[in-house]
């Protein structure tokens, strides 16, 4: 079984040279701390950068400069500023690669859910509603069950959405699933756990082909 | 004209209970945090809309506005930082519309260029497109969303001039631009203000031509929501 760090991890290997890329809170936040030696990639930050870099001494801390978390932050060589509709502009035109986020329920219509939990939690959806629909690569880090081992990998989500049919791979504590044609196909497995295992924490169709190979980190 | 105004008291002038307000910032970055203390001090000003992007916190920000009851609507994308906030909006006294984060930037964008309304493929498919007509464009889903004007826009810069074009600072920039865009009267609170000539044309981020009020604050507090370090 992964931990968070390891999750964070397999997913810096998915990452392109060249590519603008969007994480999320959360454990998306860590990829950055994993991209590959020879990758160059800038981290978008929707609140008004290309080109974050990683959080400031207790000097260099600046109130006007954070990220979408509103952790404070700093600034790469060669980054720049922009405001929040020039922002998603480049969100929604699809000049950001790859989107890498969190959720509580994804399906395996490539539909998910991760900003409300009608009752309970009502924190708004920031700009996942937006970065989902336009994103090329939709990347989505979980857990793959919650605390009472019900998966949420699932037929059909629950909760009210985020987007549809817009999730392509989904890396969890367990498992590397890719989402097309209706269904998750196993890519890899993680260290230690069986496809049987796998297969019983998922409740959306699974396609199992061949050997299935176990995730190098 | 003159634009500028002596203080936050003669730049608030004229806002009345019931309007719509448009307030900057993303988080507490870049909040015009003086006129929103200010607004906080006349209590009889109630019954307002309020679009931004979140809600402050309880005892800063927009969240001072919420506990004397001020508002009545807010529209934003994210308030997950509010204690205040989240009650008032569960029992059902504060109207919330929440809107995606980027929709809500274009909605004022849109509004401050004379575009009524425009099709966006955020939120296709979810609870947001209740009500609202879509259309497929190149194959992809798309809803129409109608753009925002506001009765006064608050924002806050970093540099501005007494003609009225600002500068922003780092990510402080956020929603300002785009609701200074669209208020029906704007103002401005700056950090420095300075004479005419004095900012380089090549660098200034708002045009004065949609800035109507403009005053320099002092001893901003700028608070950090999230202190994080690096080891």
């Amino acid at each position: 079984m992964l931990k968070k760090e390891d999750i964070a991890k397999r997913i810096a290997e998915e990452l392109q040279d060249g590519w603008y890329v969007n994480l999320g809170i959360g454990i998306p936040t860590l990829v950055a701390n994993y991209i590959p030696k020879g990758v160059d990639v800038t981290l978008q930050s929707e609140n008004g950068l290309l080109g974050m870099g990683p959080f400031p001494t207790e000097e260099n801390i600046d109130a006007d400069l954070i990220n979408a978390g509103k952790q404070t932050i700093t600034t790469m060589p060669g980054s720049v500023f922009f405001d929040s509709s020039d922002s998603f502009a480049m969100i929604r035109a699809g000049k950001v690669q790859l989107t890498v986020l969190g959720a509580m329920e994804v399906d395996q219509n490539g539909d998910i859910a991760n900003w409300k939990i009608p009752g309970k939690m009502v924190k708004g959806m920031g700009g996942a509603m937006d970065l989902v629909a336009s994103a090329e690569n939709i990347i989505v880090a979980m857990m793959h069950t919650n605390r009472a081992g019900e998966s949420k990998i699932l037929k059909k989500c629950s909760l009210p959405l985020t987007g549809v049919n817009c999730v392509t791979k989904v890396v969890t504590n367990l498992a590397v699933l890719e989402v097309k044609d209706g269904a998750f196909h196993l890519l890899e497995r993680a260290p230690g756990v069986t496809v049987g295992e796998i297969q019983n924490a998922t409740d959306g169709e699974l396609i199992i082909a061949g050997e299935v190979p176990e995730m190098k980190l | 004209m003159k634009k500028v105004v002596k203080d936050v008291e003669e730049a608030l002038e004229g806002i009345e209970s019931g309007m719509t307000l448009m307030l900057g910032g993303f988080g507490l970055c870049g909040i015009p945090e003086k006129c929103i203390e200010a607004l906080s001090k006349k209590p009889e000003i109630t019954n307002l809309t309020c679009i931004s992007n979140n809600a402050g916190v309880d005892e800063f920000g927009l969240g001072l506005l919420l506990k004397n009851r001020q508002i009545k609507k807010m529209i934003s994308s994210y308030v997950g930082e509010n204690a205040e906030f989240e009650r008032q909006m569960l029992s059902g006294e504060l109207e919330v519309e929440l809107t995606p984060q980027g929709t809500l930037a274009e909605k004022c964008r849109a509004g401050g260029a004379g575009i009524p309304a425009f099709f966006t493929p955020a939120g296709y498919g979810t609870e947001v497109a209740e009500g609202k007509e879509s259309r497929e464009y190149n194959g992809k889903m798309y809803i129409l969303e109608e753009s925002l004007v506001s009765d006064y826009s608050i924002v806050k810069a970093w540099k501005g001039d007494t003609k009225g074009n600002l500068v922003f600072k780092a990510t402080a920039r956020n929603f300002n631009p785009a609701m200074a865009m669209a208020g029906t009267i704007t103002i401005a609170e700056v950090e420095h203000l300075v004479e005419p000539g004095e900012l380089d044309p090549n660098e200034i981020h708002t045009p004065g031509i949609f800035v109507h009020r403009i005053f320099e604050g002092k001893d901003y507090e700028k608070r950090i929501e999230q202190k994080t370090i690096s080891q």
